[in-house]
């Protein structure tokens, strides 16, 4: 099974880290994210994270939200993220999440989910609206399919919760770097760095920072204390404005940040 | 265990916390400062006082006669949260979120508003209690509540139409939702109903449970016993629960839910979640939900605003599942007939959302039959919804601008 704990190993080895792209399913098109998705890898991307279209998507920003909606207007169904994931894994190395939140999961049924995504090929779930808490389902049948399990730290978290955070996650935890939702932002927050900080102290083997990061350069920063740096709206603005090739260059341009000698 | 001793995160199989992370510390922080000022004599006599001294608590029950002539024979007496101050129950549970918003230190509030009748009381407060205010509301409310946006923009808050997915309720609460989670650091989120996450089903119940407290003594003081059954409306179902709660355990009386039937059950309009919808997480916590086969949110449908919403609180969902309470929809077209015949036979004009509640129990009357007493909580006054029902009755002069 392909999972994201080696690639982010591998990448801090021989680089400053490890370059995380989100795009959503089914923008412009089902074809056309699987086509950016691969480009995004082609030029760089290490780990993909793709996100399900919801009807309801309170962690994300204005970017992610009309693109989510223009995919849901176009008809996206559950069963394209699966079929997204098996294209894309056919083609490329790159391990694949699915970012989703809960309910559409809950409908589908938590373990169906599991063994559907397994088969497909992906890695495992981000779940952004999620907390270990109310997650007992998800932790069993991730735990018997062998997919990862991707759960956020925030600044504002515990040292408690941040504890829980580590221990129920596998792969990495996902740094949310400042107060917020999706969209890039002029400046990554100085609280990511503490938050890193203490996720290792708490014992994670990995920490992924993302919110707001849309530059090489604030790649390169991030990757100074963090284990992968995670873009999202940037490469869906990119997408939006520029198709796939735009993606593309964004992503060749990003993982520069990842060899920090270039980007300085 | 008594049904009255429930308590959060869970419902039975309802409730709990679906949240980011991000907001952990936002909910944990409010439910102890919450369970802190619960046992704290001096915020209780507070609270009561500014019921007494600016809602105007204890609010009185009407029996009305004349309009119970046509619910079979049943007495009907109405529980006036429409003369509250600012119009509805909603300020019950703001004045409680305001006092704990002021506890916390925090000097932004910030509310989503269906009728525009949370919004107001949040605005209200904002201004009682010198707190900066944001108010979000679906662009499809800010129109058919035009009145009410006006009152919250006079009263000094900001008003901010939300243009995303159906332009209603649900969008205002996540758009809330995005706020919060930005602006935790100085803003309290004043959530208007007893659904999302916990602590707040707990926690706005409490507020509006003074609603069926005062009632059930005011029944038993005209009527020398229990009512048969209680009544009202449901769209997050906060003045339901609130007149449901004292009564929950005298088994002897019937709880009844109202949702907003719209177009229709067997139309694809309406909001009926518990009758027409299936247990699945939105908002926070989990509850009975509109929803499609992938678990996406399926857009509600009501000619009242503040029942125009997709999920409902999981005290709600589970009064429901254990056969404690009923829920049953009553259309568009049942509820405003009943906001014309209170109008027409009482001389009280019923919000929408509270018309639901009245066309219920006319029908409920004729199947309990002469002999039942019918407690019905008027939830609001109508003044907002005069322009609905003028064009609905075809009320404006020709020349009227629409
Ligand atoms: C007068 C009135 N009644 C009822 C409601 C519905 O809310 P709830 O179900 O929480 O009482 C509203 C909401 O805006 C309202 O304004």
């Amino acid at each position: 099974m392909r999972t994201v704990g080696p690639v982010i190993r591998r990448r801090n080895d021989e680089a400053a880290g490890a370059l995380v792209g989100y795009l959503p399913v089914g923008f412009p098109t089902l074809d056309e994210s699987v086509e950016a998705a691969i480009a995004l890898v082609e030029h760089g991307v290490d780990v993909l994270e793709l996100g399900l279209p919801y009807s309801d998507p309170v962690m994300d920003g204005p970017v992610i939200q009309a693109a989510t909606q223009q995919a849901l207007a176009n008809g996206f169904r559950l069963t394209h993220g699966f079929e997204a994931v098996r294209r894309i894994t056919e083609r490329t190395d790159a391990p694949v999440l699915i970012m989703t939140y809960w309910n559409p999961v809950l409908q589908y049924g938590v373990d169906r989910f599991a063994d559907d995504l397994a088969a497909a090929g992906g890695a495992g779930l981000i779940t952004p609206d999620l907390i270990p808490d109310e997650a007992a389902d998800w932790i069993a049948a991730s735990e018997r399919t062998g997919l990862d399990r991707v759960f956020l730290a925030a600044p504002t978290s515990t040292d408690a919760r941040i504890r829980q955070a580590v221990d129920s996650s596998r792969g990495f935890v996902y740094a949310v770097s400042t107060m917020g939702i999706t969209g890039a932002r002029s400046d990554v927050d100085e609280a990511a760095r503490t938050l890193v900080a203490r996720l290792a102290e708490a014992g994670a083997p990995a920490s992924c920072v993302g919110l707001g990061i849309s530059t090489a350069a604030q790649v390169a920063e991030v990757l100074e204390y963090a284990d992968g740096a995670i873009v999202g709206s940037a490469l869906v603005k990119a997408l939006a404005d520029g198709g796939v090739e735009a993606a593309g260059e964004l992503a060749g341009e990003l993982a520069r940040g990842t060899r920090p000698s270039e980007v300085r | 265990m008594a049904l009255r001793a429930q308590s959060g995160p869970y419902f039975g199989d309802f409730g709990g916390r679906f949240v980011p992370e991000s907001l952990v510390a936002a909910l944990d922080e409010l439910g102890e400062a919450y369970d802190l000022a619960k046992l704290d004599p001096a915020f209780g006599e507070e609270l009561a006082e500014l019921g007494r001294s600016y809602t105007g608590r204890p609010s009185i029950i009407t029996e009305v006669p004349r309009f119970a002539r046509h619910a079979g024979g049943a007495r009907v007496i109405l529980k006036r949260e429409d003369l509250n101050h600012t119009g509805s129950h909603k300020i019950n549970n703001v004045l409680g979120q305001a006092l704990l918003t002021k506890r916390i230190g925090k000097t932004r509030v910030i509310a989503e508003t269906g009728a525009g009748q949370h919004g107001v009381a949040t605005a209200t407060a904002a201004a009682l209690f010198g707190l900066e205010c944001t108010i979000y509301m679906g662009e499809v409310d800010t129109e058919r509540q035009a009145l009410n946006v006006a009152r919250m923009r006079l009263l000094g808050a900001e008003v901010v139409p939300v243009t995303t997915g159906s332009r209603t309720l649900k969008d205002a609460i996540n758009e809330a939702m995005r706020d919060w989670v930005t602006n935790v650091a100085t803003t309290n989120y004043i959530f208007g109903t007893v659904a999302g996450p916990h602590p707040f089903p707990e926690m706005v119940r409490d507020f509006q449970k003074v609603i069926g407290e005062e009632a059930r003594q005011q029944v038993i003081d005209l009527t020398g016993a229990l009512p048969t059954a209680v009544t009202a409306c449901v769209g997050g179902g906060s003045n339901a629960i609130g007149i449901f709660h004292a009564f929950l355990d005298d088994a002897e009386v019937a709880l009844y839910g109202f949702e907003a039937g719209g177009e229709g059950v067997d139309t694809e309009r309406h909001a009926a979640t518990i009758t027409k919808g299936r247990p699945g997480v939105l908002h926070g916590a989990r509850s009975y939900l509109l929803q499609d086969e992938d678990g996406q949110t399926i857009e509600s449908h009501s000619i009242s605003a503040g029942l125009d919403y997709p999920g409902v609180g999981p005290e709600h969902a589970w009064l429901a599942a254990i056969g404690r309470a009923t829920y049953r929809p009553v259309t568009d077209a049942a509820a405003m007939q009943a906001l014309r015949l209170l109008t027409r036979t009482e001389g009280i004009i019923p919000a929408i959302e509270s018309a639901h509640a009245l066309a219920g129990t006319l029908e409920l009357g004729t199947e309990l039959g002469p002999g039942a007493t019918i407690l019905v909580s008027l939830s609001g006054r109508g003044d907002k919804d005069m322009d609905t029902a003028a064009k609905y009755f075809d009320l404006y002069d020709q020349e009227h601008p629409k």
